[in-house]
């Protein structure tokens, strides 16, 4: 399983950060320092396989933002790496050609959509437009549901 | 979708200020505001506060005061709230706090909620952050929704029911039946999440593992489905249908077959399927063909399958993505135990995978190339390893090293080539090996006799060059200590002849011992080997002592003590220096607490201490046997006599201890004279103690016309004899007899073989040293018996 996801830029601004595993804050405070400044120190076309203390860290970098992951021993890197691939599609086909700004200013929605793909540090939905679709539906809810309760109750 | 304008407005604000400072200032006045709008009843913009809250956190202010209100707002009717809500709990509360417990009810009522995206939102969050005690009070409810919902909420179900399982063990039970149900489900997330779930059962749970061996022949199903189907529009990448359901379907074949001949052999057909038709040329297609792999090579299968995968590795190790690389490393890393001879033969890219740019993969191949380094591919594989050190990054040097050295010491063809090795070692990356280097190689040097000459040479040329390693110049001050006779006569067979004089080799040891590069241990090997020189060479023996006088003074404890004592043997006990100084024995490894760089000096300068101290019997044995120093009884003193004093190493003539101790008793037995040689004559007399034990005194006279100053015996005698001299009377002859020297030796006897003696006279007349050896085949007055 997967232990944490996080996504920064190349100025070492945290973008993102999800967590599978209970840890304090401190504790997570650590790990984005260390992994930060491992990821941040390779050069351009290295290796996307790294190894830190006892778990394995899987990284990509997309325009200004480095993807991160840290998998477990078990773990298949090979396809953390399209797992990565997957989520930056899905983001992609949700905010339209996205870019560092959109994760930025909509960070809530970069959740959801996480949260539709991933669950508990596992691949929830294998199918890219499965995704999308509950993204829709959950919208249009969210929207309806705001009308509605807009509306006075009589 | 629409965006919420305060919460951007507020990140618009935070990225425009220019400093921390002002980044702060705006941080802190929002967050007033936040709290402000908490306290406030029920308005609409409640989501928006939270959601700004979340962002302020993110960049890492604190945020806990929102932990309340994200309870409020998962309580609420509103789906906008309880959206953000949730999304608050999973990251300001985790099981740790204690208002995390306060969600477990809206999560129980939002789990039976009318609407499927309330009810994902609470599974979502109960599998992000769930506590053991909420795991247990929702786990019938989970396993409910696993039978009787829609796919969208048993794939949800299923994940969460992973979460409960990993964290309350004793609750697997509850869900094996709703997880092979769920098996049959054509939704590939449900089954997805149904083998994760299995999976994560099985790994839990033995007895639960071999229920699910049933299941490997629908799996097999499944995933001939997945391999041999044509284009799936939804679940295609890059040509593979549905990797993830693939790689996971794989993995628990990988479980289920393990230690198991008969799900192995089920499997067979399908593994050897997937190996060859999976399209290789994307990563897709790699993650799969590296789970199939795995798979393979952990359960009982074929052997054409097994050497199917091996080729698949290789073929990976060829492959020019370095991602690839690494991870065919890291299988043949696996399996390089039990499978050597199939990785051997792809012993040649993993070297060139030595050379790559990419630190990550360097380190793999480093691994890999020391475990597959044997007795046949030694010398190849340890130019490469060479080659590796001088140019590896700082952080695998250590591990090289060591890894270098284990190699050898393992699979050395020739004693030669393992000097040669480590000394190329201790130049290239001295700084990083380990501390028992150094005496280990002192061991080696000692035990390769024959290469004192070729090996004293070339650490005198290396420590010329570089004295900032330590390891190395630690061992070059022993040597050149030791062999420096050999040094100095220069020629040598096995390198160029260079003319080295005394002036330079002390010059090489007072640099040593006067830079600032040398660390204290090192300066104490440089001062002992400055004195062993005294003995080796004849001119600069002032010289030596006025380096040694010096550092009677220095500030460093331990350097002066050896000064001081070293001084002490010049002066007063110069008799001995000769003995004292002579070579060291050949070293027997693992000998018990012995360093062999430190012995030599504690031993040197205990000596003379220990000329007060009792002895007791020490073996000694004839010239052609090597001395084993763990034999002798423990004493404080015995350490220092054995070491310091000399027991010759095999070669040379004379096995003889210089013994300290005891008083004098004459003792006269009808004498015979045994030495008799410029004007110095030996004789012997015998007295028979017991049994087997014997005292023989020697006498010594001189009759010629010159003095004779620091007179010594030497005594030797064969292997199962025991030898015990005592002091001699004195150790000035004059001229002309008018004083005798008598030392008594007591020997014992008791396998009663052929008693021989072999006895070695030096003095010094008129400044000149000199030295003589006898053998006495004959002992007056003894029975045949004894």
């Amino acid at each position: 399983m997967m232990r944490f996801l996080l996504l920064f830029s190349r100025q070492g601004k945290l973008r993102l950060q999800k967590w599978f595993t209970p840890l304090t804050d401190r504790e997570k405070k650590k790990v984005i320092r260390d992994v930060m400044a491992l990821v941040l120190a390779r050069p351009p076309r290295s290796c996307n396989f790294l190894h830190w203390r006892d778990i394995k860290v899987v990284y990509k970098r997309y325009a200004s933002l480095y993807f991160c992951t840290g998998l477990e021993d078990q773990d298949n890197e090979l396809l953390t790496l399209e797992v990565l691939h997957r989520y930056v599609e899905l983001l992609d086909k949700y905010f339209g050609n996205v870019c560092e700004l959109d994760i930025i200013f909509n960070f809530e929605k970069a959740y959801y959509i996480l949260d539709e793909f991933l669950m508990g540090g596992e691949v929830l939905e294998t199918s890219k437009v499965a995704v999308s679709v509950s993204m829709e539906n959950a919208d249009t809810l969210q929207e309806t549901m705001e009308e509605y309760m807009n509306r006075p109750a009589f | 979708m629409s965006p919420s304008v305060p919460l951007q407005e507020m990140i618009r604000a935070i990225r425009s200020a220019r400093t921390q400072c002002e980044e702060r200032g705006v941080i802190q006045r929002e967050c007033a505001a936040i709290r402000a709008q908490f306290r406030q009843a029920d308005n609409g913009g409640r989501s928006h506060n939270l959601a700004k809250l979340l962002y302020v956190h993110m960049l890492g202010y604190p945020a806990h005061f929102g932990q309340m209100e994200c309870v409020r707002m998962i309580a609420s009717p509103r789906y906008s709230e309880k959206r953000v809500g949730y999304l608050g709990a999973m990251m300001l509360l985790d099981e740790k706090q204690d208002a995390s417990l306060l969600i477990t009810n809206s999560i129980k009522n939002d789990l039976s909620h009318s609407n499927q995206y309330v009810q994902s939102l609470a599974l979502c969050t109960l599998a992000c952050m769930g506590s053991a005690e909420m795991c247990r009070d929702l786990a019938p409810e989970i396993d409910r929704l696993l039978r009787a919902s829609n796919s969208y909420i048993k794939k949800k179900a299923a994940l969460c029911a992973v979460h409960i399982v990993r964290k309350v063990h004793e609750l697997g039970e509850l869900f094996v039946p709703a997880a092979r149900s769920l098996l049959s489900e054509k939704n590939h997330g449900v089954l997805h999440g149904a083998v994760v779930l299995i999976i994560e059962l099985c790994e839990q749970n033995p007895e639960t593992l071999e229920r699910f061996r049933k299941t490997v022949p629908d799996l097999v199903q499944i995933m001939k489905g997945l391999v041999l189907s044509g284009y799936s529009p939804e679940h295609d990448v890059a040509g593979i249908s549905d990797p993830f359901l693939q790689v996971r379907i794989l993995r628990l074949l990988r479980i289920l077959g393990r230690n198991n001949e008969g799900a192995s052999d089920s499997m067979n057909d399908l593994l050897a399927q997937v190996a060859t038709n999976t399209d290789s040329t994307k990563t897709v297609g790699n993650a799969v063909l590296y789970e199939t792999v795995l798979t393979v090579l952990d359960i009982k299968s074929e052997s054409g399958l097994r050497v199917l995968a091996v080729n698949i590795l290789g073929r990976f190790l060829l492959n020019n993505d370095r991602n690839i690389r690494y991870i065919a490393m890291t299988s043949l890393q696996k399996i390089v135990g039990t499978d050597h001879n199939a990785v051997q033969r792809h012993r040649g890219t993993i070297v060139d995978c030595l050379k790559d740019q990419d630190a990550s993969v360097k380190r793999r191949a480093l691994e890999l190339s020391l475990a597959l380094v044997s007795a046949s591919n030694i010398r190849s594989m340890m130019k490469e390893l060479l080659l590796f050190l001088s140019s590896c990054p700082p952080e695998l040097r250590a591990h090289a090293a060591s890894g270098i050295f284990n190699a050898a010491e393992r699979y050395a063809p020739s004693q030669r080539w393992h000097i040669d090795t480590m000394l190329h070692v201790l130049i290239t990356a001295g700084g990083d090996v380990r501390d028992e280097t150094v005496p280990n190689l002192i061991q080696l040097i000692t035990n390769a006799s024959e290469l004192h000459c070729y090996t004293v040479h070339k650490l005198y040329r290396a420590l010329l060059l570089d004295i900032s390693q330590q390891s190395l110049v630690q061992v070059a001050c022993w040597c050149i200590g030791e062999y420096g006779d050999l040094l100095l006569k220069g020629d040598c067979q096995e390198t160029e002849p260079v003319q080295v004089t005394e002036d330079d080799a002390l010059d090489a040891l007072e640099t040593v011992l006067q830079s600032h590069m040398s660390s204290p241990a090192t300066r104490g090997f440089a001062l002992t080997a400055t004195m062993k020189l005294s003995t080796r060479i004849t001119d600069n023996v002032d010289r030596i002592r006025s380096i040694v006088s010096i550092y009677g003074s220095c500030i460093d404890v331990e350097l002066q003590q050896r000064a001081v004592e070293y001084n002490a043997l010049f002066r007063k006990y110069d008799h001995m220096r000769a003995a004292v100084l002579e070579r060291m024995p050949v070293i027997e490894k693992n000998s018990p607490g012995h360093t062999n760089g430190e012995s030599t000096g504690e031993a040197v300068k205990d000596v003379p201490t220990a000329k007060m101290k009792q002895g007791e019997p020490l073996l000694l044995q004839q010239p052609a046997n090597q001395v084993h120093r763990s034999d002798h009884p423990p004493g404080p003193a015995v350490d220092c006599l054995v070491s310091g004093l000399s027991v010759h190493a095999a070669g040379t003539a004379g096995g003889d201890l210089l013994d300290l101790l005891g008083g004098f008793e004459p003792a006269e037995l009808s004498p015979v004279l045994a030495y008799d040689k410029g004007g110095v004559t030996l004789t012997l007399s015998c007295e028979k103690q017991s049994d087997t034990g014997l005292t023989v005194t020697l006498t010594a006279s001189n009759s010629s016309d010159s003095d004779l100053s620091s007179f010594t015996l030497q005594a030797a005698v064969p292997k199962s004899v025991q030898l015990h001299m005592k002091a001699p009377s004195g150790d000035s002859l004059p001229a002309r007899g008018t004083a005798k020297v008598t030392q008594m030796v007591v020997l014992n006897n008791p396998n009663k073989v052929n008693l021989k003696m072999r006895v070695r006279v030096s003095y010094t007349r008129q400044g000149s040293p000199f030295q003589d050896t006898v053998q006495i085949d004959s002992f007056p007055g003894l029975d045949s018996q004894l």
